[in-house]
Formats: structure tokens, C-alpha cells, sequence
């Protein structure tokens, strides 16, 4: 009956129950399905790439964060400080002290190793004289019972973290097949273990040869300050651009070649930036050298592009019939646009500028041309402004130098550099994410 | 030419607040408005009809001079706003528009609170001294746009909240906030059902007694209802112009008398 109402109401179509799909429908609900399972493949290679970034970047990195350290509890009376200030080798006999304190610890298990003292220079470094600036520093110290926690040499700590092992180490002025003994002796008394590396945090670069000594503290603060500039720059001026071409100049020849250069310029390979850089701020215009100013001002050039153009869309993205509204109840250009197009345009605004900003802070070619190489991060700028202008390196460019260097040890902390990289490019992230929530319109 | 004598003698009793002559509007190359001569009276209610295309919208932006935002939009013609010329180069179209009040088609509340939106335009002229004043400013512009009752427990609430309906009285209250003296409104209740609509017509009558008001509708019962002059516009050409129980009862043009009994449009 529903059949025959049907043909009647529409003679073209064949009559068929809704019950039973035609061939027609499944043919679509079979392209749906297909795109969907396009789609979840996608995702899942998208994802499964990801993982497998994470878990090398963690399984590489992670041993970055810990060190090897010697830890002695040592006490120096007065009377052995004024003999050790009274002879000739001042460091060889505190060195000596020292040697003599871990070897009664060592007799105390029962472990009856040989400790002498090129063996200890080899494990630790100069001990003396790390001890004797200490006290030196520290005079009220001298009678307490200190603890100290010495830094393992890098092939001590490669030993603990399989870089090195029984079969593979040559005897070397690093290290001696024979030095394991000693070091297996200390580890069953509890005297070198494993220890959180602070240092590798705070630290500053250290030389070719002292991969332990390395941090990556400096040249976070090379990249903080560099944001700082790109920040404080581009921003102002991307929006101030985007926000004359999108609502207040006329459309012309003239601004279509600026829109066509803009666009361009977005595409230029970071490394040319870099290049510019160095002939108008250092050898033009003078700035100091591997100055995270000038790094800064090279990343604002790269930048700028890609928040100007994701401004300008996010600007275009705002429905004109806001702008008619402001208008026509009397609101200038300006108001209108800064009272309900902006704050409207917001979130995408931070959006481009986050994008940017990740690119400029993983930006390595351009830093290396002006001088924002790895090594120069060699300590701490003296106060806030000297952030600016004091030689220092960044964090991806400190990364690319670790990762160029010979000894192995500095493999380790350019994974461990890069998940620093990553936790501050996640940090700054969240803060944006909090900032596009508080702009959100809420309705 | 009965009728002409009629129109000329409204024109003795009644101040002209707009006086356009010889207008033409071109979008790029299209010739959007040709050769249209109006005068709105004030104190009246002017409705422009006419099909779907044919200017009406493009005219009423001349009024207030929101086709200055279209970059191709290009106007000719003389307009004067009680004597004063409105595209001198003196006259700055802010100015303009806090006289010339507008309500588009599309109902557009800012996306703030409904307080804010009938607020924004007092207080960017510095209509109100104080907080309190501004409220009763408000309070009032929301009455007259016949919403008061439906939200005033609820100014906090984002305009974009509310239905279509109640977002068109709410830009009408907008619009009449800034006290305007002339008030032109696109089709302002497209968007309404016939009890809003009512009361929009109704606030439209109360509004004459103190302002002009261009009403552009497709609504004949609309044109015929709330309109003292009528206006009729046909491929950007103004067909006929007159008194409204004169253009609905006897046209004198076939096409408008066409439109009117729906042959066309
Ligand atoms: N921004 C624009 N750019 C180019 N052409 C336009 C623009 N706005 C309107 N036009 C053209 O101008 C003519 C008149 O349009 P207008 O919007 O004034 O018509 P209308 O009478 O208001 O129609 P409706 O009743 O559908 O609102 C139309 O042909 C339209 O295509
Ligand atoms: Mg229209």
C-alpha cells in the first residue's frame, strides 16, 4: 500500500521498501566506510611514528639526566691543612688525604683493592685540587665531616651505562682495563653510585674532552633570552602589519606586492635569514657576536611571515557583519577593529604566534652563521641585559655541537639536550593554550 | 501628475531630513543604483520595496554611508542630511553614523553581553556620565526594542545566546541607543515571527514621532502598515515614490502595480 502511494506520488522513482538498502546506498555507505578506515590508518601511522620519536628520544636521552658520582665523607683537620699548605705539591697532598680517606673506607668492608693515585686522577680528575679550592672557599668547613659527591670521568660513567665494558675499553690515559677492579670495589662499598645530574641541567658547555662536565643550563637561558626578542618583536609588529593590510589598506597593485612578498618570504630557507643577519647586524651594523640579540633579531625576520599570516587569516575568519555592527553604531575604524575584531581574532592570533615561535626556538642553521655556536655557551650572563648582548648559544645549536663532537659521551647529552628542548617548547605550549582559553570567546 | 502635487505638498508640511539627488551606485562596472531622487521626510516612516536585486539595501547603505567599507562600491550623486552634504569631505562618517542609526538584515549582536551590546554605542559617545545613567540608557533602549521583559533578569547573558528574533529587537535597542536621527533598518523583521514582528512595527510607529525611519521590507502588509511613504525600486531604477495608500491603492507605474498584486518580483 505505502508502495503504490509511492509510485504515485513520484513516478520516477522505483518502488522500493526503506527496509532493504538499493545498490546505490551501499555503494555510498561502502565509500564512507572506506574513507573512515583511510582516516583511522592515518592517525594510527601518525601515532605509531610518534611513539617510536618518543621512546628513542627517552631511551637515548634519559641517561643523560643521571651521572656517576663518588661520594666520600671526608674530614680535614686543621693540623693536616697546615701541613698540606706547608709543602711544595700543595693538591698532591690533599689529593694524598683524599686517596687516604677512601682507602680506609674500602679496608672498612674488607675490600682490600689497590689504590693509587694516577688510577684516581683517571677516575675522578685532579681531586686535590677540587678539595683544596673547597676548603679554600670554605674555611669554616675545616674539622666538619663533609660529604663529597666528585663527578666520575666519562668513561666511568659510560662503564655504568654500557657504553663501556670489560671487552671493548683499550687501555688509555682515560682509562685501564686494571681501573675496573677499583671501580667494582667502590660500587659494592657504596662509594660511587648513580646520582641526579644537576649540572647537566644547570651547567654550561665544557670542553671537547670532558663530556661530563657538559650542561645545557646556558644555552636554555641563550634561547630564553632569544624568545624574549622574537617575542617582544614580531609580535607587535606582525599584528600592527597584519592589521593595517587586513582592514585598513586599499587593495592595489602595491599591497597585493607586499602580500605576494610576505607570503614568499615565509618560504625562504632559514639559513638565508641567517646569512642576512650577519652582514647587516654584525657586519653592518656592528652588534656583538654570538649575541642572542642578534640571534633574536634574525629568528624575528623568520618569523614574522608566519604570524602575519596566520594573523591575517585569523582576522579575515571574523565575520564582517561584526565590523557592519561596530560601524554602524557609530564606531571609528579602529574601534571597531580593536574592540570586537581583535579580541575575536585573538586565539588564532596566539596560535600563529605559538608556530612561530616553536619554529624560531628548533632553529639551528641561521644561529651557527652568526656566531650562536655551541661552545660559546661557556657560563652565565651577568644579569638581565647582559642576557642580551653577552656571547651565548642556544639550545638546538648547543645540540647540533654535542652531537658533532667526537667523544661518545657527548651523544647522550644531545639526547638529553633535546628532551630539555622539548619540555621548554611543551611549556611554552601550555602557557599558550591558558592564554587562548582565557581569549576563547565564551559564547 | 494628481499625485505628484499631492507628494509636493507633503513636502510643504513636512521638513525634508534627507535629500538625495541624482544618485548612482556602482559596483565595479554593475550600475547597482541609477538616477534615484528620494526625499526622506522626517518625523515619517519610509519603506523602499521592490524584488529581491533590485538596490533597495545598496540605497539605504548610501544613507549612512556603509558602502565606504565595500572597496568597489562607488557613489555618486548628492545626499544632504538636513541641508549638510553627507559625503563632503569634511563630514567624517563616524559622525555620520552616531546620527544615522542602522539594523541589518541579519540579526549581528557583538558576541558580549546584551548590557554591553546596547552599552558599546553610549558609551563610545560618551552618552552617559555615569554608571547609573548608562543603565537607565540601557534599560530604556531594551523597552523600546520591545526585549526588556524577555531578558532583563539576564543582561550577563551573551547576546549570541538569545533567538534570532530576540537578537534583531536586541540590535534595534543598539541601534536606537545612540538616539539617532535617523534610523534605517534592512528588512529588521525577516527574522521574526508575526508577535515580534507586531511589536518591532509598533516600535517603528512610536519611533516616527521623533525620528525618520527607512524601512526597507518585502512584506507589502508591512510597507502598507507601518509607512507613510512608500518607495519602489525595480533594477536599480526608483520606479515610483509616494504616498503609501497612493502607491498600494492606485500605482501609477504597471510595474509597480504588478509587483504589488505579486506579477512580478
Ligand atoms: N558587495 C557587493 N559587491 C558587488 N555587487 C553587489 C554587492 N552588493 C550588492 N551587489 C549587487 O547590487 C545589486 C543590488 O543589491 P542589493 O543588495 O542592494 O539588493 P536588495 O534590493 O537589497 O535585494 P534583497 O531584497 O535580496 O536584499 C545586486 O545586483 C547585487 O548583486
Ligand atoms: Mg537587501
Amino acid at each position: 500500500m505505502t508502495d503504490a502511494s509511492m509510485q504515485n506520488a513520484e513516478p520516477g522513482r522505483h518502488s522500493v521498501s526503506l527496509m532493504a538498502t538499493d545498490e546505490h546506498t551501499r555503494k555510498r555507505a561502502r565509500a564512507e566506510k572506506r574513507f573512515r578506515a583511510y582516516g583511522i590508518v592515518a592517525i594510527a601511522t601518525g601515532l605509531f611514528f610518534l611513539v617510536v620519536l618518543f621512546t628513542s628520544i627517552l631511551k637515548e636521552g634519559i641517561p643523560a639526566f643521571t651521572r656517576t658520582v663518588v661520594s666520600v665523607d671526608f674530614t680535614l683537620t686543621e693540623q693536616q691543612r697546615e701541613e698540606s699548605e706547608g709543602v711544595l705539591l700543595k693538591t698532591k697532598a690533599y689529593s694524598d688525604l683524599f686517596i687516604t680517606a677512601l682507602k680506609s673506607k674500602l679496608d672498612e668492608r674488607g675490600l682490600n683493592t689497590e689504590v693509587d693515585e694516577v688510577a684516581i686522577e683517571r677516575l675522578l680528575g685532579k681531586v686535590g685540587g677540587t678539595i683544596r679550592t673547597f676548603y679554600t672557599q670554605n674555611p669554616d668547613k675545616i674539622g666538619e665531616q663533609i660529604e663529597f659527591d666528585l663527578a666520575a670521568s666519562s668513561r666511568v660513567d659510560g662503564y655504568f651505562k654500557g657504553r663501556v665494558s670489560r671487552d671493548t675499553i683499550q687501555d688509555s690515559r682515560f682509562l685501564q682495563k686494571s681501573d675496573l677492579e677499583l671501580v667494582d670495589a667502590l660500587e659494592e662499598a657504596g662509594i660511587i653510585k648513580q646520582a641526579f645530574n644537576w649540572p647537566f641541567i644547570t651547567g654550561a658547555d665544557s670542553g671537547v674532552d670532558n663530556p661530563g662536565g657538559a650542561g645545557i643550563g646556558a644555552s636554555v637561558i641563550g634561547s630564553f633570552f632569544m624568545m624574549l626578542v622574537v617575542l617582544g618583536l614580531s609580535l607587535p609588529i606582525g599584528v600592527a602589519a597584519s592589521i593595517y593590510l587586513e582592514e585598513f589598506a586599499p587593495r592595489n597593485r602595491f599591497t597585493d606586492l607586499i602580500e605576494v612578498n610576505i607570503s614568499n618570504l615565509a618560504a625562504v630557507p632559514s639559513i638565508v635569514f641567517g646569512i642576512l643577519g650577519l652582514a647587516v647586524f654584525i657586519q653592518f651594523m656592528h652588534l656583538p657576536q654570538s649575541a642572542p640579540l642578534v640571534g633574536g633579531l634574525v629568528l624575528t625576520l623568520m618569523t614574522l611571515p608566519t604570524i602575519i599570516i596566520s594573523t591575517r587569516a585569523s582576522l579575515k575568519a571574523v565575520p564582517p557583519s561584526i565590523r557592519d555592527a561596530a560601524l554602524g553604531v557609530g564606531a571609528s575604524k579602529m574601534q571597531a577593529v580593536f574592540h570586537h575584531v581583535l579580541p575575536l581574532a585573538a586565539p588564532g592570533i596566539l596560535t600563529g604566534t605559538i608556530i612561530g615561535l616553536a619554529q624560531a626556538l628548533g632553529e639551528t642553521a641561521p644561529l651557527l652563521l652568526i656566531g650562536m655556536v655551541g661552545f660559546v655557551a661557556r657560563g652565565y650572563p651577568d644579569g638581565f641585559l647582559a642576557g642580551f648582548t653577552e656571547p651565548n648559544s642556544a639550545m638546538p645549536a648547543q645540540i647540533y655541537t654535542w652531537a658533532a663532537r667526537a667523544d661518545a659521551g657527548f651523544y647522550e647529552k644531545a639526547w638529553g639536550g633535546i628532551i630539555i628542548l622539548l619540555m621548554f617548547l611543551l611549556t611554552m605550549n601550555i602557557i599558550a593554550i591558558i592564554l587562548r582559553r582565557r581569549f576563547e570567546r565564551r559564547w | 501628475m494628481n499625485d505628484m502635487s499631492r507628494v509636493e505638498k507633503q513636502v510643504d508640511t513636512k521638513d525634508i531630513k534627507l535629500d538625495c539627488r541624482d544618485c548612482q551606485v556602482y559596483y565595479g562596472d554593475t550600475h547597482a543604483i541609477k538616477d534615484v531622487s528620494v526625499d526622506i521626510e522626517d518625523k515619517t516612516v519610509t519603506a523602499f520595496i521592490g524584488p529581491s536585486g533590485c538596490g533597495k539595501s545598496t540605497f539605504l547603505r548610501c544613507l549612512n554611508r556603509m558602502n565606504d567599507t565595500i572597496d568597489i562600491a562607488r557613489v555618486e550623486g548628492s545626499f544632504k542630511l538636513d541641508g549638510e552634504d553627507i559625503y563632503d569631505k569634511r563630514v567624517d562618517p563616524v559622525q555620520l553614523r552616531a546620527k544615522v542609526g542602522m539594523v541589518f538584515q541579519k540579526p549581528n549582536p557583538f558576541p558580549k553581553s546584551i548590557y554591553d551590546n546596547v552599552a558599546y554605542g553610549p558609551r563610545i559617545h560618551g552618552l552617559a556620565k555615569n554608571k547609573a545613567e548608562l543603565d537607565e540608557i540601557v534599560e530604556k533602549s531594551l523597552r523600546r526594542g520591545a526585549i526588556w521583559d524577555e531578558v532583563k533578569d539576564r543582561l550577563d547573558a551573551p547576546g549570541t545566546g538569545l533567538s534570532g528574533g530576540q537578537q534583531q529587537r536586541l540590535c534595534i535597542a543598539r541601534a536606537v541607543a545612540t538616539e539617532p536621527e535617523v534610523l534605517l533598518m534592512d528588512e529588521p523583521c525577516s527574522a521574526l515571527d508575526p508577535i515580534a514582528t507586531a511589536q518591532v512595527e509598533e516600535l517603528i510607529d512610536e519611533l516616527r514621532s521623533r525620528y525618520s525611519v527607512v524601512i526597507v521590507t518585502h512584506s507589502m502588509q508591512q510597507a502598507a502598515r507601518v509607512s507613510q511613504k512608500t518607495a519602489f525600486f525595480y533594477l536599480g531604477n526608483l520606479v515610483e515614490f509616494g504616498e503609501t495608500g497612493q502607491i498600494f491603492t492606485n500605482p501609477e507605474d504597471p510595474r509597480t502595480e504588478s509587483y504589488i498584486t505579486g506579477r512580478i518580483g
